[in-house]
């Protein structure tokens, strides 16, 4: 087993939305991530994934829980502390147009957490090192003079990349950084983060609807649902033998680039929609979307339990110490 | 087969500060009664430009359909006046945005937007109006539809909006209807049950749909033709089989092998570089630049539009027999 370089320990992240109402964005999420592995988020819009991602960079405060860092709680680190993290630490986000501004050279978008963080001597090493990382992007040095805007949206991936690898980081979180992007391009950027990983022995963690991409570049993937993670294995068995009805419904819901594929499919469609964060169903939280629901489901939180080795899931279908009454049948949720 | 539609050598131009953008230069295809055409390619590839010019929705003055025809049931949409297209717009060819937020007026009930269309058009009475609007929305799988009118756009789930947008678009029992990208802004279970959605409508009213989209899972669930756009140009257009099982060129044979499968794990292989910049297109082939197989004569000269097969045609100098003979000579060596 490898070191695991990141601990969750069951997260909660509340928002406060007022007038005594409480978003429950995320709720007991637990997981860990290995050292040099890819570790994936996946979940529909709404489902919490960002939220963790940046309650884990501290860029909220969590509700409760704890996020262990290489035996540090992010949560509890003094000023100072936190200014060394970071640099351990980094983020690549979604929107390549949004998170660049639009004032700075691509020389002072790079160089700036160099200057922060007062790595290297001057600004004329801190420019051999922009070019360096350039380069380790695919673009070149004649690019350092340029504004975001006279970038495509993919080359503006490659500089928000090049920025999260300035510090020289160990753990770079990934939010979304391709689904703004065109297919062909996605497939640029994914090959890239592929190959700086194994460069740099980076851990990544991945977060990302698109489960077809993740499963190219995942080594073990986690299934969220609003606020909750359902379901946690290594990429190979979620997509072979999901267990949650859940990642079940959303693996079928993806249409494959192939007719004949296609047309021999069989779909479940999943009836509803998604239940408010705010006011959530009580028991299992997918109940009242769930083709197998049962009374049970309604009434008490399904255990988070190893079904198979290394596969973990959240779902009374697989609780051992149901009897087969308790399984029967709940009556149609309306 | 019969033919709805038929465009045949559209060019559109914007004027901009830069220069003007050559956005579709020279597009043909044609789509026949009751078949679902899918228009797929990148974004900047002119693939929504062309819809909008169907619908007669290019802003002008900037924008110019500078050369071209859209023959809708044989007479040419270009020639129609603003008044005429009005007529034409909702009730014969209808549209569905991308983005169900904005597609919806936020201040007016869903009731009112459905109605609307179908008052200003068909001449009938409100009451009647209601009625279709109930079947309507019971048509694309809204609950309780009689209540649900009187709420606004605000009271509704993304998916549900979606639908809304969809029973608005078909009230008027339009013979085309042009989907630009209407899954994209969704999620994949939702996304799952409006492809679902489509194909019923399909069925129940016959109509005939182009589908504008990058997402080619969605093209091999719910198209019966595909045309490939790169760069303002079709670059091949044929069945959905002969687009996925026999691609010719090689920007098609890029974009399959560069998105990821489900159900199965690889390695991608992604196209290099980007599309040519738009406001001076290259005169030769387009994708010459990114092409691994390039030749001389692909920076100088367009290729013509050679048949496969009576459904499959490609514009790609390597079907030249010149070409032939030059890549077998190599292989042979």
């Amino acid at each position: 087993m490898r070191e695991k370089i990141l601990q969750v320990e069951q997260l909660t992240k509340h928002f406060d939305m007022g007038r005594g109402k409480m978003l429950k964005a995320v709720n007991e999420v637990s997981f860990d991530v290995h050292k040099g592995e890819t570790f994936g988020l996946v979940g529909e819009s709404g489902c919490g994934k960002s939220t963790i991602g940046r309650t884990i960079l501290g860029l909220y405060q969590k509700t409760s829980g704890n996020v262990i860092f290489d035996g540090m709680n992010v949560h509890e680190l003094s000023e100072k502390e936190r200014f060394a993290f970071v640099r351990r630490m980094q983020m690549i986000f979604q929107d390549p147009y949004a998170s660049l501004n639009p004032r700075s050279t691509v020389k002072e978008i790079i160089s700036e957490p160099m200057e922060i963080h007062g790595l290297y001597k001057d600004s004329k090493e801190r420019l051999e090192r922009v070019y360096e990382l350039l380069e380790e992007v695919g673009l070149n040095r004649d690019h350092v003079n340029r504004y975001p805007h006279e970038f495509s949206g993919g080359q503006r991936q490659r500089i928000g990349i090049a920025r999260a690898l300035a510090l020289d980081p160990e753990f770079i979180i990934a939010d979304e950084p391709i689904s703004a992007l065109d297919v062909s391009v996605q497939a640029q950027v994914v090959n890239l983060l592929k190959r700086l990983q194994k460069e740099k022995d980076l851990t990544f963690l991945f977060i990302a609807h698109d489960l077809a991409m993740v499963r190219q570049f995942c080594d073990r993937i986690g299934v969220m649902y609003l606020g909750h993670l359902v379901e946690l294995t290594d990429s190979d068995s979620l997509y072979e033998d999901p267990l949650h009805p859940y990642t079940k419904a959303l693996l079928s819901a993806i249409p494959i680039p192939d007719p004949d594929v296609e047309e021999k499919r069989e779909r479940i469609i999943l009836k509803g929609e998604l239940p408010s964060p705010i006011n959530p169903p009580s028991g299992c939280v997918f109940r009242t979307r769930c083709p197998m629901a049962m009374e049970i489901c309604s009434k008490v939180k399904p255990a988070w339990q190893e079904a198979k080795q290394n596969h973990y899931v959240a779902c009374h279908l697989y609780n051992k110490e149901l009897t087969e009454a308790d399984k029967k049948e709940a009556a149609p949720v309306s | 087969m019969d033919r709805i539609l038929e465009v045949n050598d559209l060019h559109v131009h914007f004027s901009t500060y830069g220069g003007t953008v050559q956005a579709v230069r020279g597009v043909s295809f044609h789509l026949n009664r009751g078949e679902t055409l899918a228009i797929v390619g990148e974004s900047g590839c002119g693939k929504s430009v062309t819809s909008n010019a169907i619908m007669g929705l290019i802003p002008s003055p900037s924008g110019k359909i500078v050369n071209g025809s859209i023959l809708f049931k044989g007479e040419d949409l270009t020639k129609f006046p603003e008044k005429k297209m009005r007529t034409i717009r909702g009730v014969d060819i209808s549209m569905i945005f991308q983005d169900p937020m904005t597609a919806l007026n936020p201040t007016l009930t869903i009731g009112t937007q459905l109605m609307e269309g179908l008052i200003q058009h068909k001449k009938v009475s409100a009451k009647e109006a209601e009625k279709r609007a109930i079947e309507m929305m019971e048509l694309v799988g809204i609950p309780n539809p009689k209540e649900r009118l009187k709420h606004y756009p605000h009271q509704f789930s993304g998916g549900m909006r979606q639908r809304i947008v969809i029973a608005i678009a078909l009230i008027c029992e339009p013979e085309l209807l042009i989907a630009d990208e209407p899954t994209t802004a969704l999620d994949v279970t939702i996304q799952a049950q409006i492809l679902e959605l489509f194909g019923e409508i399909q069925e129940k009213t016959g109509v005939s749909i182009i589908l504008i989209t990058h997402d080619l899972g969605v093209v091999a669930k719910i198209a019966d033709r595909i045309a490939v756009m790169y760069a303002g140009k079709i670059i091949e257009t044929g069945t959905k089989r002969d687009i996925f099982y026999r691609p010719q060129h090689p920007y098609t044979k890029g974009l399959l092998h560069s998105v990821p499968r489900l159900d199965e794990r690889g390695e991608l292989e992604p196209i290099d570089g980007t599309p040519p910049d738009l406001f001076s297109p290259p005169i030769g082939c387009p994708f010459t630049a990114r092409c691994p197989l390039a030749m001389e004569v692909c920076n100088k000269v367009y290729p013509a539009t050679s048949s496969l097969s009576e459904t499959h045609q490609v514009n790609c100098w390597l079907q030249d027999e010149r070409a032939k003979q030059l890549l077998a000579a190599a292989a042979s060596k």
